[in-house]
């Protein structure tokens, strides 16, 4: 597509004064005609996103009228200076995620497109983004939608009261709750807040599983809201609900939508390795909003930022089970890997596997790579043919998940993919190769993480095998030892 | 190691668009294959195979319709799950530069081939649009040659959507532009080779024009 310089759109028989998008210097904004009888499905369609012309079924025309009444607004895909070249859907700026092409949409021997985020549809140089300016659709609203039945434990109802008051004046808080503190229900205060006040809320998430998750539960405390629940290969379409749940891949499609956005998990991959999400995340929100970060292990550089009051926070350190978290200890096992070259597993580690599958008591270990962990696979299953390994690749992930689930196997090996999310109820915990640096401080916290969950259970065994101990480890001992000393002084353990 | 001069410090690397995993990825036809059609009998079931034909050419060739209007297909690769994905980002998601990546491929097979023109298989107007390029033309250009456009569509319904027999018996889909080839020798360009109706199709149009011999090149065998 080309536009004129007063901003008509050809799709072909391009004017010879005719220019890309990308090469309009400012792109008229026409002000509000109230007057203008304008479409309301265009509306629901368009508010608070970004959207590709293919993706929208009205003629171009209409379009365009729209946006000669202020109603719609015309961006520039791709944004391109002498130095840089960026993507204004994803926010890519990586030279080698772009490439350009001899374009048949604009007749450019070179038009520039960003590779980046080329799955939702290829955004070029002669490409428009496409949102809604003009007011925003009504909605009902109800007075106090959530429906729940349950009590919060004392130190969920702080954080509880805190994200309410966030929510409410526009703020950031980061709500800082260890594994297991029951996180989901501190938000419930919130977004009954929110949505009384007729906001739009967001909940987001790096991981479509928590999102599977979250969907259904929350459905069941706002059971009178629309909740949208998207994910990659989600039906869910009709998204101008108030209340959304959502990968932070699918808020690429948002522009100003959101009056609060809910990051659950902040620390998890691939939010903190791609920018590109975390631009999403920036874009999704309302200029005015609110935003709640939510982890159980932030980043050292939020951390300081916590100490030093930068940061807006608040901690739940201790489980809804008013029990201690279970602390690692530390125990060297030579050069691990040598002892696998020679079909062998360092003594402390049998040891530990044999003691815990003698007293069948189930058993996870965490390892730092896939050859290392098919290796002790097949040393073990000499003796233990039931036990299985899964990694991020594996088909039979989920069915391996399971397996464990209903007791059918006494161990599971596994890659950093279970760190997060999983609960077995009744588990020991060890990481072979705890000084490998995929093992952060954040990591290892997670995985320790996964003791002790269940109210029947609340104790369990977590062991760090390792040759050399690293500084991750130390913190993330020192985190959860200084998590149990604060829940203690407040009173949130009993035992 | 080779000779270093100035002019390996200075002129620009060979451009390489495929990293080596990925290379090693790529589903090389290799072996027995179909003399005709490029398809390999190495993954099919014998009784599909009669000599040196596979039993598809061999409808072809028995119908006097089609006899003599397509001299052969090359394949460069088999049309597996990672191809599958390639292909489709390539065609489907407009990710042009798999036509970078695959130029030097393409290249080294037309050296083994001779021939006056490259045709490429032409998209309707609409699919043009919404592709913003045409897949086959753009192999062909970016292996460094000139792309003749000697054919248009006459209407167009996914091929995809068809059935085999549709696409056999569907009648004509192109028709010719401003044929002057007479007596020439004509490859046709296309991603994939499935079951070979398109490129029939095409190189009957331009049989009847008047060229010496079709055939085509192909990026994989489905």
């Amino acid at each position: 597509m080309r536009f004129t310089p007063n901003m008509t759109p050809y799709l072909n028989g391009f004017p010879p004064e005719s220019l890309q998008i990308s090469s309009i210097d400012t792109i008229p904004e026409p002000p509000l005609n109230e007057n203008y009888p304008f479409n309301k499905e265009l509306q629901q369609v368009l508010y608070g996103k970004q959207i590709l012309l293919e993706n929208l079924l009205n003629p171009l025309n209409e379009i365009h009228q729209h946006f000669e009444n202020g109603y719609i607004s015309y961006r520039k895909g791709i944004t391109k200076t002498k130095v840089k070249t960026v993507c204004a859907r994803c926010g890519n700026k990586e030279r080698s995620l772009f490439a350009s092409f001899p374009c048949a949409r604009c007749g450019e021997k070179e038009c520039t497109y960003c590779r980046k985020c080329i799955m939702m549809g290829r955004v070029s140089e002669c490409t428009p983004l496409f949102s809604w300016c003009g007011p925003e659709p009504v909605h009902e609203r109800k007075e106090h939608p959530l429906v729940w039945a349950g009590t919060l434990s004392p130190g969920q109802q702080v954080a509880s009261d805190q994200v309410k008051q966030a929510v409410i004046e526009n703020k950031e808080l980061l709500v800082w709750a260890v594994c297991g503190a029951g996180k989901t229900e501190v938000l419930f205060e919130g977004i009954n807040a929110a949505l009384a006040f007729g906001k739009r809320v967001c909940i987001a998430t790096p991981r479509t599983d928590v999102v599977l998750e979250l969907g259904p539960r929350l459905k069941a405390v706002f059971p009178g809201i629309q909740v949208a629940v998207l994910y990659g290969g989600s039906e869910d379409r009709h998204t101008q609900a108030p209340l959304t749940i959502a990968t932070t891949h699918q808020l690429l499609r948002f522009y100003k939508a959101f009056d609060t956005v809910i990051l659950d998990e902040v620390d998890a991959f691939p939010y903190t390795a791609d920018e590109s999400l975390q631009y999403a995340v920036r874009q999704s929100r309302k200029e005015t909003s609110s935003m709640i970060y939510l982890t159980a292990t932030p980043s050292q550089n939020w951390q300081n930022e916590c100490h030093s009051g930068k940061r807006n926070f608040v901690t739940i350190p201790a489980r809804y089970h008013r029990h201690p978290l279970p602390v690692p200890s530390f125990k060297w096992c030579g050069n691990w890997e040598n002892s696998l070259k020679k079909d062998k597993l360092p003594s402390a580690v049998s040891q530990w596997i044999k003691k815990r599958l003698d007293n069948q008591k189930q058993c996870l270990l965490f390892f730092p790579k896939i050859d290392k962990m098919e290796k002790v696979l097949t040393i073990l299953r000499k003796t233990y043919p039931k036990i299985q390994a899964v990694h991020a690749e594996d088909p039979d992930r989920k069915d391996k998940v399971q397996m464990m689930r209903n007791k059918e196997i006494p161990m599971l090996l596994t890659t950093t993919i279970l760190e997060r999310g999983v609960t077995f109820p009744n588990i020991d915990v060890a990481v072979l190769g705890a000084e490998d640096r995929i093992f952060t401080e954040s990591a290892l916290v997670q995985i320790a993480g996964r003791v002790g969950r269940s109210a029947q259970f609340p104790s369990g065994d977590i062991t760090f095998f390792h040759y050399g101990k690293t500084g991750s480890m130390v913190k993330a001992q020192k985190q959860i030892i200084k998590m149990n000393t604060e829940a203690k002084k407040k009173g949130l353990i009993d035992y | 190691m080779s000779a270093v001069s100035w002019t390996t410090l200075w002129s620009r690397p060979k451009e390489n668009h495929l990293c080596q995993t990925c290379i090693d990825k790529l589903p090389f036809i290799k072996g027995d294959t179909c003399s005709k059609c490029s398809r390999p009998f190495s993954i099919q079931d014998p009784q599909f195979r009669k000599a040196d034909l596979c039993t598809d050419c061999l409808r072809w060739n028995q119908n006097p319709g089609w006899s003599g209007m397509f001299e052969k297909n090359i394949s460069i690769f088999m049309y597996d799950d990672f191809m599958k994905e390639t292909i489709a980002r390539y065609k489907f998601r407009g990710d042009y530069i798999f036509a970078k990546a695959f130029s030097p491929f393409i290249r080294e097979k037309l050296k083994t081939v001779e021939f006056d023109y490259l045709v490429p298989i032409p998209l309707s107007p609409q699919r043009l649009y919404e592709r913003g390029f045409n897949q086959s033309a753009a192999l062909i250009y970016e292996a460094g040659f000139t792309v003749m456009e000697l054919l248009q569509r006459i209407h167009s319904e996914k091929q995809s959507k068809k059935s085999r027999f549709d696409r056999i018996h569907l009648n004509q889909v192109f028709e010719p532009l401003n044929l002057n080839i007479e007596n020439r020798k004509i490859i046709l360009i296309d991603d994939i080779y499935t079951t070979g109706s398109t490129l029939y199709h095409a190189a009957k149009v331009l049989k009847e024009g008047g060229a010496a011999s079709v055939s085509s090149v192909t990026l994989a065998r489905g």
